[in-house]
């Protein structure tokens, strides 16, 4: 049995206590008119430089000037408007972003989970409690993301554009999808994702505790069967929650292949979760039958499904840039101006290196190369979330500071309390497995 | 040269494979090991250093990639940049994306087919190669492991006849 250790715990509750502190504050700070959103803009952007371009830019347009004075007036109503609710939606999507990270995280995990059973996996039976763990926070983490669609939707942030009914009432396009997007059945759809998932977690976990002490196989037979059922229902539903919770914060664009993207994106944080909470169990000396061998399987598979996150969204990249529809290449327009360091640096973490440095097969199997290349995925693919949804909801005000940072503390800590106090609950390994012998033995 | 060896022939890969043990542990060299299919854990077994191919691949990889590189940012680029349904030719990395199908399929085209053709040099592989089979049952089920012999022949006899040897050759034709 493994007990949570005390710095552990009470590093995780330091955490969440941060978060919330960070989360609190960007709330505390965001402007409330449109005024205080206007003097936030002033005084963060560089001094010298505006004054110049102002400047610069009266110079320029003094003759013409008279003529626009009304309608600069309205611009600049127009203007601060927007600016207000980009500025009001940082915190929120740093909160969005966070939670939807780390749900991702376990959702990913799940999957594996499910295919490491239906597939019948010779090699991973001694790393299915520690799976089983990891995917303890989906119900709390996709419990978080509910509420904030919930607050969304009645109205207490502008993370989703169509959820406004003023600008749903000037936008044909949006009254065009509204069949799909709106509220209510955008709410149902989300409970029924999380039920069907948080359902074969529940029982899944029910029939692997059940086998330690059954006298034949058939909880792992019935384990089989829902694995293969929930691979089913995840495929679809994953494709769906990632239209809906994702791609529907820019509702005038669409891409088909989205929801594998998404897929690869939180498969990947989940395998590399896997391996990192494997080899510090490891290194505590709980996972005894653990080998190297797992570890370069686990190191593989980051390898393998980061060449996948890429194809991807190459294959996604490629295809509008090369077409180059206006409807369908703002997306990416919007990207490279204003978030040309994280669009294009996550295209390094996630890609480039995990590429070279788990190529080769000696690396695979040490550990702080695996943490390491880890670490940076991890962090790649919370930029590759970030990029996703920060565009839509706040624009070219976007910035790593207090909240975001916030975010990602409070629920790391929420997530390593979750995680850790589930793997306390049963030991850590599964027993009367019929494939936990090879799992053991297992060596590549 | 006229060195001898003893072919020792199995009908069994585990037998091989402790019989291998068994005679490094004796510390006789064995020149080499015929087997009808490849019998995991015997290099190791024989001690052979690991195989050096991936490596290879990956520099040949490197190559074919400069080479797509190279060749689309001379044609397209700098020979004749001309405007091709409006993609803009004006540096390498504007139109890279259009290139990368082709960067992706040179590495792998490359790193494949100059890994294989190293694996033919290396293991001395081509048509109307003699083949070097001492006994034409070790393509079939016959494991056949050939020890070289400096004098000491009765005492590497009797220690092949141990492992469980179904038959043992003494041949000259090294």
């Amino acid at each position: 049995m493994y007990t949570f250790s005390n710095k552990l715990r009470i590093g995780s509750y330091i955490l969440m206590a941060l978060g919330i502190l960070g989360l609190g504050y960007g709330f505390l700070s965001a402007p409330s008119t449109i005024e205080e959103a206007k003097a936030v803009v002033a005084a963060d952007s560089h001094h010298e430089v505006h004054d110049e371009e102002m400047a610069h830019a009266e110079a320029a347009h003094t003759t013409t000037h008279d003529e626009h004075a009304t309608q600069e007036a309205h611009d600049d109503d127009a203007h601060g408007e927007h600016l207000l609710h980009q500025l009001q939606n940082k915190p929120w999507a740093a909160l969005y972003v966070a939670a939807f990270f780390f749900m991702m995280i376990s959702l990913g995990v799940l999957a594996f989970y499910a295919i490491q059973r239906a597939a019948q996996a010779g090699w991973s039976p001694v790393l299915f409690r520690v799976m089983e763990a990891i995917t303890s926070y989906l119900l709390p983490g996709a419990a978080i993301v509910f509420v904030i669609l919930l607050l969304s939707g009645v109205h207490l942030n502008h993370l989703f554009v169509w959820m406004d009914s003023e600008v749903v009432a000037h936008d044909e396009l949006i009254q065009g999808k509204s069949g799909f997007l709106n509220v209510p059945f955008f709410l149902i759809r989300a409970l029924i994702y999380i039920g069907g998932w948080v359902a074969y977690r529940h029982f899944s976990r029910k029939f692997s505790i059940a086998q330690d002490t059954a006298e034949d196989d058939s909880n792992f037979k019935k384990n089989f069967r829902i694995s293969a059922g929930f691979l089913v229902f995840f495929l679809v539903t994953e494709s769906m929650m990632s239209w809906d919770w994702i791609m529907s914060v820019d509702p005038h664009w669409f891409s088909t292949l989205f929801g594998w993207y998404v897929f690869a994106s939180m498969f990947v944080s989940g395998i590399t979760v896997i391996a990192l909470i494997t080899i510090y169990l490891k290194s505590k000396g709980y996972l005894e039958f653990v080998n190297d061998s797992h570890i370069h399987d686990l190191a593989k598979f980051m390898f393998g499904i980061s060449i996948f996150w890429t194809y991807l969204w190459f294959s996604q990249f490629m295809l509008i840039w090369y077409s180059d529809i206006p409807e369908e290449v703002t997306y990416f327009v919007t990207r490279i101006e204003d978030y040309k360091l994280p669009f294009f640096g996550m295209l390094v973490m996630n890609f480039v290196f995990p590429l070279l440095i788990l190529m080769n097969s000696d690396y695979k199997r040490v550990n702080w190369f695996v943490v390491m290349a880890g670490i940076v995925i991890l962090l790649g693919h919370y930029i590759d979330i970030f990029n996703m949804i920060m565009p839509a909801t706040v624009g070219d005000k976007w910035f790593i500071g207090i909240a975001e940072i916030g975010g990602i503390l409070f629920f790391a800590g929420l997530f390593i309390y979750v995680v850790f106090s589930t793997l306390t609950k049963a030991p850590l390994l599964a027993k009367r497995n019929p494939f936990i012998e090879e799992s053991k033995h297992f060596h590549y | 040269m006229a060195s001898k060896v003893i072919q020792a022939i199995y009908n069994d890969d585990d037998v091989l494979m402790t019989a291998v043990k068994k005679v490094k542990a004796a510390h006789h060299h064995i020149e080499e090991i015929y087997t009808p299919f490849p019998v995991h854990g015997l290099d190791k077994a024989m001690g052979l250093a690991p195989t050096r191919i991936a490596i290879t691949s990956f520099l040949y990889g490197l190559v074919g990639l400069s080479v797509a590189i190279t060749m689309m940012n001379f044609i397209m680029i700098e020979d004749w940049p001309q405007n091709i349904g409006g993609k803009p030719s004006f540096s390498f990395i504007e139109n890279m994306p259009a290139f990368v199908p082709i960067m992706f399929e040179m590495t792998v085209f490359f790193a494949a087919h100059l890994m294989v053709i190293t694996f033919y040099l290396r293991s001395k592989l081509w048509p109307f190669k003699k083949a070097e089979n001492p006994d034409v049952r070790t393509t079939d089920d016959h494991f056949l492991m050939e020890v070289s012999v400096s004098g000491n022949e009765d005492e590497v006899m009797s220690l092949l006849q141990e492992t469980g040897a179904v038959e043992l050759l003494v041949s000259e034709k090294h």
